[in-house]
């Protein structure tokens, strides 16, 4: 039968290339024509541990999510089998070195290859037994050699003897696996597209940021933001960026303050317990109303909580974070592209309106992989610098009517630019008198008028329709996308724009429907701010908190259960 | 020739205050320098040194507590070809903020750190400070102060600083040859300044007779520097350790430009970093 779809799963001890792995079979069916959906599990330590990568691929159709069914499972050890025999649907098998079938008690499907003897006649290191048992796998499925050898070069791009290696390991694996004629009872297609990519939420971040024109990044190591400073550390010299490692998130966030404050269109990157150092530099930047766009990917906490696990906890915190009031943007994109376009435009939105904006991203969107079709071009807008010599009677706090105050940058001729993190005057002058005082809150709130406008307009879609509404926010929403694959009579509603709030144009979106809200959070923040701005209590919450993003099949499960039909 | 650096605000800090010594130094070195006002960035911290950036006349950035050195680093990377000082207090530099002071001198940042060290919180009414001498009497340490004080030119010294000197701020022409050398520093110079706090800590007292300034003392020799930094009886002033080596703004070659923005927006092709994603 002609695999339509199909999924695989690769687990095995960190340091065993399971992700490697992983990304070479996202590679070679993406060059076989499917698209694909990559995500991935690990501990939070270097060896030892259990981890895995989810790859899963559809023909013709987009693929939006991982899901619990799977046809393979390459095990690189037997605790996979154990952990994952489970899952695997009818037809479904087991592939791994004979020495891990060997005294294995299982009621799977195994097929326990010689690859170690593979690797050893290819003179590859032991290690590479991954990838001859992902070669032989898929040739178990028909696939074709060329793609694969392309996938296994596109990933050791650069480490030329590694990719040498591992071609020979992956022909000979492939040839063995051949001579099994495919017990899948699947066969994959070859239907080759070319453009498209594989995109994960953190580089989507990182190019949308250099879409929009960011000079300076700075941030310090946490999974599982930390890929954003990787690649952006890696092209710095390319895209003429200054990028930082900083002694904490404090350091961070304030020299990016500081570089906004000189003119650098600054990002950081951070996870929940950085972006909680970060908070007290968030009112500063609010305050100096020096633009700043913060990223939080965000984990399960509490605290520490599970570094390397996902979550949407951060909502509430993130909307209200630093003491004092000010304005600012919170941004949730659900997918790749949305995540590169909307860090371009928090950087517009932050040199424009000149305010802290805040980029929700989660460890599923950022660290799982996705294909595209292509980014859509953005670019950096003006802002509202002047540049040039200042004008006569410049102030930096001068009160406007959109609250909005001419910025010019340090070292521009004739100008003192002042800017205070006191409560302060127009000139930038500390100041407790409280008319002053009235009259600059009021200032810097009056940027909120157009900024709610902006979330009306733009700050909630809407996919399919039908009187249940399933209400998401970020990553969640590809799951949901999956999920309505199944589901008739639904519209699936994703508020992207969480602060300001959208409540005019969520209200009507929602009238007249049965309300459910899908979350990946013990409380139901979502749901809290539609109580809080529409006066509605959903009809029914779906929430899931043990680190795991929801799974498509949960959904279906909650809309048909919760919808009655 | 100081106006220039003069906001035309009249100083407000207690009778007999250090910063009125600090302000005055800073100005005349900034006039004698030649620098436009426009091409000085002063950050400040929080404490009473806090209100530098209201009279001096150049750039400003009045920062929230303990974070005037990151702020001071972000806007020499974005902008290198500003001259940066950092006013800071004992509190804001070597209590809550004191990891920036060391990271940014172990990297070398081409900033000048003018530390206003009262040995005292005083902004908040007078408690024990990291340079608090082991002793005193403080609102928070009434029966005498429990804890070891700092040696804030030994961790200067042993974090990388290239540029390491101290003041006192009723030596108003000394204290101004040394924030010119300060400034015209290549990377992170930092200059201790021992300032008396009339209200809270009158230091003018303990070091009475204990104050001298060196002669004769090469600045290129770490061990030296060290071995006066240890000095337990005599407080030495002047330059204790000056020597040249590359800034870490250096090491952006790419950027040594005027960001972007100051000229017109980058706006950047995609498409080869792209290729990694195929």
């Amino acid at each position: 039968m002609a695999a339509k779809e199909l999924a695989v799963l690769v687990g095995g001890p960190a340091g065993s290339g399971v992700f490697a792995t992983g990304a070479i079979a996202a590679r070679a069916l993406l060059y076989h024509g499917y698209s694909v959906f990559a995500t991935n599990e690990y501990p939070s330590t270097i060896r030892g541990g259990h981890q895995w990568v989810l790859v899963r691929g559809r023909l013709g159709e987009n693929v939006y999510a991982h899901c619990r069914s799977i046809n393979a499972l390459l095990a690189l050890d037997a605790e996979t089998i154990r952990l994952h025999e489970a899952r695997l649907g009818e037809g479904g098998m087991v592939v791994c070195d004979e020495s891990v079938a060997k005294g294995l008690r299982s009621n799977a499907r195994i097929v326990a290859l010689g690859l170690r003897e593979v690797v050893e006649k290819a003179g590859a290191p032991p290690v590479a037994v991954n990838v001859a048992g992902l070669s032989a796998l898929l040739a178990m499925m028909g696939a074709r050699l060329e793609p694969i050898l392309e996938a296994v070069k596109s990933y050791y791009r650069g480490r030329e003897k590694l990719a040498e290696l591992n071609v020979r390991v992956a022909t000979m694996a492939h040839e063995l696996g051949v001579k099994l004629e495919t017990p899948f009872g699947l066969k994959l297609k070859y239907e080759p597209r070319g453009g498209r990519l594989l995109l994960d939420g953190n580089s989507a971040v990182a190019l949308g940021a250099l879409a929009g024109g960011m000079s300076f990044f700075a941030a310090y190591p946490i999974t599982p933001a930390s890929p954003i400073l990787h690649f952006l550390a890696e092209v710095q010299e390319e895209v003429g960026a200054i990028v930082v490692q900083a002694e904490c998130e404090l350091a961070a966030i304030n020299m990016a303050v500081g570089a906004a404050y000189a003119g650098a269109r600054a990002v950081v990157a951070t996870s929940g317990p950085g972006f909680s150092l970060m908070a007290e530099a968030l009112g500063e930047a609010a305050m100096t109303e020096t633009p700043i766009v913060v990223v939080n990917v965000q984990r399960a906490g509490p605290s520490t909580g599970l570094p390397t696990h996902t979550a949407q906890g951060d909502l509430r915190f993130a909307i209200h974070a630093s003491h004092g009031e000010f304005p600012r943007v919170v941004l949730a994109p659900g997918d790749p592209v949305e995540a590169y376009q909307l860090t371009c435009e928090a950087l517009n939105l932050a040199w424009r309106y000149q305010v802290p904006v805040i980029l929700l991203t989660d460890k599923y969107l950022g660290e799982s992989y996705w294909t595209i079709d292509g980014l859509p071009r953005v670019e950096p807008d003006e802002g509202s610098i002047i540049v040039g010599e200042a004008p006569a009677g410049y102030a930096r706090y001068r009160v406007t009517d959109d609250g909005v105050s001419p910025m010019l940058l340090p070292g521009s001729r004739g100008a003192r630019v002042y800017a205070n993190a006191n409560e302060h005057d127009e000139e930038g002058f500390v100041t407790v008198d409280p008319e002053t005082v009235r009259r600059m809150q009021e200032k810097r709130f009056r940027k909120l008028r157009i900024l709610r406008a902006l979330a009306e307009e733009r700050g909630v879609k809407v996919y399919g329709s039908g009187r249940v509404a399933l209400l998401v926010w970020g990553s969640t929403k590809m799951v949901a996308l999956e999920a309505l694959r199944e589901l008739e009579g639904m519209k699936l509603v994703q508020v992207v724009w969480l602060e300001p709030f959208p409540a005019q144009s969520l209200g009507r979106e929602l009238e007249g429907c049965k309300v459910l809200v899908a979350e990946n959070n013990a409380r139901g923040q979502l749901a809290s701010l539609v109580r809080e701005h529409l006066l509605r209590e959903p009809d029914s919450l779906l929430l899931r908190y043990d680190g795991r993003q929801l799974e498509p099949e949960e959904i279906v499960e909650f809309v048909r259960g919760g919808s009655g039909g | 020739m100081a106006s220039a650096f003069d906001t035309g605000r009249r100083p407000q800090w207690c009778p007999g205050c250090g910063n009125y010594g600090i302000l005055a130094a800073v100005r005349a070195a900034l006039a004698e320098l030649g620098l436009k006002p426009e091409s000085v960035v002063a950050v400040a911290g929080i404490g009473c040194h806090g209100r530098m950036t209201e009279y001096l006349g150049v750039n400003a950035f009045h920062a929230i507590h303990g974070r005037a050195v990151p702020v001071a680093v972000g806007v020499k990377l974005a902008n290198p070809s500003l001259k940066v000082i950092v006013h800071t207090g004992d509190g804001d530099a070597y209590s809550i903020g004191l990891s920036h002071l060391l990271h940014a001198a172990r990297r070398n940042v081409g900033i000048a750190v003018i530390v206003h060290n009262n040995m005292i919180f005083a902004l908040t009414t007078g408690q024990a400070g990291p340079t608090t001498p082991k002793g005193v009497r403080t609102r928070s340490t009434p029966s005498g102060n429990p804890e070891e004080p700092f040696n804030p030119i030994l961790l200067a010294l042993a974090s990388g600083a290239t540029f390491v000197a101290r003041g006192f701020s009723d030596d108003v022409q000394h204290l101004k040859e040394l924030v010119k050398r300060a400034v015209n520093h290549r990377g992170f110079a930092i200059i201790d300044v021992i300032q008396p706090c009339p209200t809270f800590y009158d230091v003018r007292r303990e070091i009475r007779g204990r104050l001298y300034k060196l002669e004769g003392h090469d600045p290129a020799d770490f061990k030296a520097a060290l071995n006066l930094a240890l000095e337990a009886e005599k407080i030495p002033l002047g330059v204790l350790y000056d020597v040249e080596k590359p800034a870490f703004e250096e090491s952006f070659k790419h950027l040594v430009k005027q960001p972007a923005e100051l000229a017109s927006l980058r706006k950047l092709s995609l498409a080869k970093l792209l290729a990694r994603f195929g």
